[in-house]
């Protein structure tokens, strides 16, 4: 074993690994603005742009919540509802929490 | 932009933002927690599991990592962790683009400190802010930090303390995340026409994620949103 190799599979290679990952998440979070900062926003990009908040929120949850079955889909429609009627973020997330609880519960 | 105000930053925003960020702590607490705990099973010392916590900063990436945890690395272990996890968070490139218009006056040590901060939840925090009209950055940056905060302290408190935490399914815990997210569509709904391409970031979605294994599915799902985005008039 080389010295580099040494290093690695000591501790310190525990160390290397987070500064591994630290270093690849900082540069994806980095990336879009420094792409975006060479780019001309035309209105097309524009749109797209603003497609992109709903796009990830449905793209991350719906396999979720569909792998979860009926609780999950009837809970996310009710943290909706409330959400739609309130318009107040923590009381749409407790009556989802509250409703996926509750049908556990009896179900 | 409808607003006709322009992007600053100011200390109100940030104390503005610390307090918008409160419905994701909810979620923060319990991945962090479940992280922490699952790092403590695995073996991983207090300094490693707060490490990863503190500046990798990602949970998918943070648990699929885990996974991947070696007790003595080589040269391709660390780099197949590095590729792992790029390839988890190459999602957040899309969040720094939405943002990069708000940011494009800030100083950039500033910009460098709130991207390294950013996470979906809090950016959905500032998305809606943004949408309602507001260009304070102090917002984007309170939210990013206490979020980080709540991470930390949750990593800590799941790392000793994991063991002692009741079934999260019980309260419905497991889907705090997709049902915080859900109540965030809500703040940005324009209308059916605009929710198009929603429609297509989520069929394609499922479709990856009934096809590929991993967490591929998002980032899918999102670009077909975007490109359905740029498509539809």
């Amino acid at each position: 074993m080389n010295t580099a190799e040494t290093i690695i599979a000591s501790p310190w290679g525990s160390v290397l690994a987070i500064a591994a990952m630290a270093l690849v998440t900082f540069l994806c979070r980095i990336a879009g603005v420094v792409v975006m900062s060479r780019v001309r926003l035309t209105p097309r990009i524009e749109r797209g742009l603003r497609a992109l908040p709903g796009s990830i929120i449905l793209a991350t949850i719906l396999p979720v919540v569909i792998d979860n079955g009926l609780p999950a889909i009837i809970a996310l429609t009710a943290a909706i509802v409330a959400m739609v009627v309130t318009r107040i973020d923590i009381v749409g997330l407790l009556a989802g929490l509250g409703t996926l609880a509750v049908i556990r519960a009896f179900g | 932009m409808s607003s006709g105000i322009r992007p600053h930053f100011s200390a109100a925003g940030l104390r503005y933002g610390a307090r918008a960020a409160l419905p994701a702590f909810p979620g923060f607490i319990m991945f962090a927690v479940a992280f922490g705990t699952a790092a403590a099973q695995k073996g991983l010392s207090l300094g490693e599991t707060l490490g990863l916590s503190a500046f990798v900063y990602a949970g998918a990436s943070q648990m699929v990592g885990l996974e991947i945890w070696q007790q003595a690395w080589t040269p391709s272990t660390i780099l197949t962790i590095m590729t792992v996890t790029a390839i988890v968070n190459a999602r957040m490139i899309l969040l720094g683009a939405t943002v990069q218009p708000w940011l494009r006056n800030e100083p950039l040590a500033r910009t460098v400190l709130n991207l390294f901060l950013i996470t979906e939840a809090g950016w959905l925090v500032g998305t809606r802010y943004h949408g309602e009209g507001g260009r304070d950055v102090g917002v984007l940056l309170g939210c990013g930090i206490i979020l980080w905060v709540v991470w930390l302290l949750a990593t800590l408190s799941g790392f000793f303390a994991g063991a002692l935490v009741p079934d999260p399914r019980r309260f419905g815990l497991d889907l705090v995340m997709p049902i915080f997210f859900g109540v965030m569509l809500v703040p940005l709904w324009k209308g059916a026409k605009p929710a198009l391409p929603w429609l297509v970031a989520g069929l394609v979605s499922l479709v990856v994620h009934a096809l590929v294994p991993g967490y591929g599915f998002i980032i899918a799902g999102a670009l077909a949103g975007v490109a359905a985005g740029m498509l539809i008039e």
